[in-house]
């Protein structure tokens, strides 16, 4: 199955690209693919832990299965960043499922 | 109002946009390019986004603030692009009937947008630059 890679940001530097085609064998989940990126470019390695994944612009789990068609973006760390070093605030429950999401990055 | 431009900002019209007879507050927050960071001198931000899922994800937070507070209106407009030092990056404006309500969910709405909205900030400081969260910048020699 063909799949569209989206790239961002410091993927999108490293890559040299923004996106791409990918043919996936049936039943590949987003981690799949991405393994078979980093195996391409082992450069990426480092980056297997702070990357998410969205299929057809919606935040998905790794091991989100693909199909033929699917856009799939790969996602590094968003701009987020701190309110402040002394400010907790997004921290607050109001933000658990940011949380959730952030600790998925 | 849920957008990613490319052209300056203006904030009174973000404003403008939540503007209702039945409001008795508007809650306005501008998120401006600030001129240091992390002991930095920093020269310029420059956004990226995916702004097919970006604009999605604002719309989901316009949605989820209406769930939570009883407001009225929401806007979001985001800047992507190089944006220098002092103009508005982001603005949020939010009105409702009484002004907890408008504070809240626009403080809501700012923290959310940077956990999970799809926008990369670069940093243009002496030196070299940096995509903020990933830290996989460059410095120049």
């Amino acid at each position: 199955m063909t799949i569209r890679l989206r790239f961002f940001a410091s993927l999108r530097e490293r890559l040299k690209m923004s996106d791409a085609t990918h043919e996936a064998a049936a039943g590949a989940t987003a981690a799949d693919v991405w393994s078979a990126l980093c195996r391409e470019h082992p450069d990426l390695e480092p980056l297997s832990g702070s990357v998410s994944f969205a299929v057809n612009r919606e935040y998905v789990e790794r091991l989100h299965p693909l199909h033929d068609g699917d856009e799939l973006a790969l996602i590094p760390p968003v701009s987020g960043g701190a309110a402040s070093s002394a400010d907790n605030s997004s921290r607050s429950p109001t933000n658990r499922q940011a949380l959730h999401v952030r600790d998925r990055l | 109002m849920f957008e990613i431009v490319s052209d300056p900002i203006d904030a009174a019209a973000v404003s403008a946009a939540v503007a209702d007879p039945t409001t008795g507050a508007t809650c306005t927050f501008i998120g401006t390019t600030r001129d240091h960071n992390d002991g930095r001198v920093v020269t310029a931000l420059e956004y990226e986004a995916y702004p097919e899922m970006a604009r999605a994800e604002l719309r989901k937070i316009g949605d989820e603030a209406r769930r939570r507070w009883p407001i009225t209106k929401i806007a979001i407009v985001h800047r992507i692009g190089v944006v220098p030092i002092g103009e508005a990056s982001v603005v949020i404006a939010v009105s409702s009937a009484h002004r907890v309500a408008a504070f809240e969910a626009c403080h809501f709405a700012i923290d959310r947008l940077k956990e999970v909205v799809p926008i990369w900030k670069k940093e243009h400081f002496d030196g070299g630059e940096v995509w903020i969260g990933s830290q996989t910048g460059t410095r120049f020699e």
